[in-house]
Order: structure tokens, then sequence, then C-alpha cells
């Protein structure tokens, strides 16, 4: 009897604690090789035939088609540069420059990966449909309500992501974070 | 209680491993995988044009919505397949995934260098099979080989504002992907 609820007791705590893990680490996305630059992540070893267990498990659980290397690199951020996390319900401004590459787009998804409905129907942007500064520099307002300038608006919902996909970029695998990859700054400016 | 712990010790253990294999497992035993997702609407070795993505309804997670996509599921059981990408003026670019949407490969209009991009997919030992001279005089002919006999070839070009996606969807609508009907090696 003693033999008994040992083992069950031991086998509920191996269940618990292995499917616990492989829950956690596949909905937050774990995988090695993370490149993460300011608050900004990108896996790009994701997109390779090099991608680990990790990577592989969480793009057949998502059931998306990761960014292949060679197409370009995909930069994800959850929080603003203070670690607040993204609120649709705030004004969220990324202000300055993003690394080389031919072409740019930014996204707004929600946690599950799908497009937020608005008035505007305007899902993100791409590099030619920016208004810049003089100096290149610019500005976009992710915000529930229009705004001036380059909005992206949020729908008014709680939680969101941005994707910043860089296509035909040399960022890649062997990059590190420096000045060759600046990625715009995230700041929340006003909250209800 | 020193039993009991070395239990609990034991149960944790024992649950790495379980964490350890169904990581493992779960892209073998995924039903909602993006190749699954495709079945249903994508024949075999057949170029599909995807409906761009909007709140209500996407084929997929994380699709871009500044991208007109379509994908080719393939099958290379019953030979080699060619492909046809005419590029679009902005940028243009075939991604290449395993079974298990693992991306192999990738090329983009400016890597092809040239106004369609070309190539042949095939298995390692359709490759083997490929006369030395064919290939020789083929030399512009851009061979990819996949790891699995199955996957997704993805077919993507940007509209890099809404007026021009018209014209991104008029390029991947124009994309073959065929079955080479006649083998290499009865060429002559």
């Amino acid at each position: 009897m003693r033999l008994l609820t040992g083992t069950l007791f031991a086998l509920a705590v191996a269940t618990f604690v292995g499917l616990g893990m492989t829950y956690f680490a596949l909905s937050r996305g774990a995988a090695f090789g993370a490149l993460p630059i300011e608050s900004w992540v990108a896996w790009p070893k994701t997109g390779t035939v090099d991608a680990d267990p990790y990577a592989r498990a969480s793009i057949a659980r998502a059931g998306r088609l990761p960014v292949a290397l060679g197409d370009g690199v995909s930069f994800t951020v959850q929080a603003d540069d203070n670690g607040k996390l993204l609120d649709g319900r705030c004004d969220i401004v990324l202000s300055g420059i993003t690394p080389a590459a031919r072409f740019w787009t930014l996204t707004l998804y929600n946690n599950d990966g799908d497009l937020i409905a608005n008035s505007i129907n305007r899902y993100g942007f791409t590099s030619e449909e920016i208004v810049r500064r003089a100096d290149g520099n610019f500005e976009i307002v992710v915000a529930p309500r229009a705004n001036p300038g380059n909005w992206l608006p949020t729908g008014g919902i709680e939680r969101y992501q941005l994707v910043l996909r860089l296509y035909d970029t040399a960022v890649g695998v062997s990059t590190k974070a420096g000045r060759e990859v600046p990625m715009p700054a995230i700041s929340t400016r006003s909250c209800p | 209680m020193i039993r009991w712990l070395l239990l609990l010790l034991g149960g944790v253990l024992l649950g790495g491993v379980v964490h350890l294999a169904t990581v493992i497992i779960l892209p073998r035993t995924a039903t909602q995988d993006a190749y699954a997702r495709l079945t249903p609407i994508a024949p075999v070795n057949t170029v599909v044009a995807l409906p761009l993505p909007s709140p209500e309804k996407a084929v997929m997670p994380f699709m871009d919505p500044a991208f007109a996509s379509a994908v080719c599921r393939y099958d290379l059981s019953e030979g080699p397949l060619k492909l046809t990408v005419p590029v679009s003026p902005a940028y243009t670019s075939v991604s290449f995934y395993t079974r298990h949407d693992v991306a192999y490969y990738a090329i983009n209009d400016r890597a092809a260098g040239r106004r369609v991009i070309e190539l042949d997919l095939m298995t390692a030992a359709q490759h083997e099979q490929v006369p030395e001279d064919e290939e020789i005089t083929a030399a512009d002919r851009l061979i990819v080989e996949s790891p699995t006999p199955t996957g997704v070839i993805a077919i993507r070009a940007m509209a890099p504002e809404p007026g021009l996606m018209p014209v991104a969807l008029g390029a991947v609508a124009a994309s073959r992907c065929v079955r080479q009907t006649e083998p290499a090696r009865t060429k002559k």
C-alpha cells in the first residue's frame, strides 16, 4: 500500500511538473538563441533548419509559418521600455529608426496572432507608408483614438503585441545587439 | 518524511523527462499546425492564393497583412516539382517549409536576380539521379533539396502601400508549381 501511494504520488508530481513546464514554455514562446534588442526580441534561428525542439513545438502549437531567415527576421515586443505591458487603452509612442533592411513592416496583433478590427482598417505600417522627420527618424502613435501623424489603432483591446519584420536584411543568427541594430524606443505616453 | 521528499524529488526528475518528451513529440501530434490548416484549402502540387488576413478570419495566425501570399503544398513522391514565380515590383520571396513547418530555404527577388524566380524542388534521392551533364548545361537552374517528401512552399509579394495590393496579388496568382512531366533523366 505504501509503495502504491508513493508511486502514484511520484507519477502525479511528474505529470504536473512535466506538462506544466511544457505548457509554460510554449505559451511563453521560449526557444534558444533569442536575440533581445532593447524591448524587442527575435529568434532568427527559428526560421532555419537549426530550429530547436522548443521553437519547433511552439511553431506547431501556434499553427503559423515562421519567417524564414533568407526572407527576413521578425522582432516582437509586448512591453514598453519600462517593462509595462502594452495596453491598448493607452497612447504608446514608438520612435527612432530600424536596422537596415530593404523593407520592413510593423503589425499589431492580439496575443493569439489575430489582427484587430478598427475604424480605418489599418493593421500596421510598411517602411514606405511611414511619415518620417527630416533626419529619417519616425514616430508612430499606437493608440485607441485618432492621432495626427502615423497612427496605429489598437481597437481599445487590453493586451497586444507589435511585430516588426525586417525583409532582406543582414540581421540574422550572427547579429549581436548594438549600434548596428537600432530598434525603435517604446514609451507609454498617457493612460486614461 | 524523508521518504516523501525522495518521492517528490523523483517525481520532479521524471517530470523533466515528461517535459522533454512532450516538447519533442508535440510537432508530430499537432492537429492545428500550419500544414494542417492549409490541407483543406490547398490541393497538392498546385499554387493556391490565400485570402488576405482580416480581423474576422485568417488562414494562419501572425500573417503579415502587407503581403499577398500563396502556398503550394507539395508531395515529391511522384517526382520533382518546378516552381515559377513572377517577381512583383516591390519585394517577392519564396520560402520552403518541411511537413512540420520548419523553414529550410528561402530566396527573394534580389537574390534570384531576375524577373522570374525559377527553381526545381526535389528530394536528395531525386537530386542524385539528375545526370551530371544535365546539371552543367542547366547551370542557371536553381535546384532546392527538400529534406522531407512533403511540405509547403510559401510565395509572398509585398504591397508597400494598400494601392499596390492588386499588383502583388497578381504576381502570386501567376505563380506555378507543377510536377515535371518528363523525368529529367530521360531527356537527351
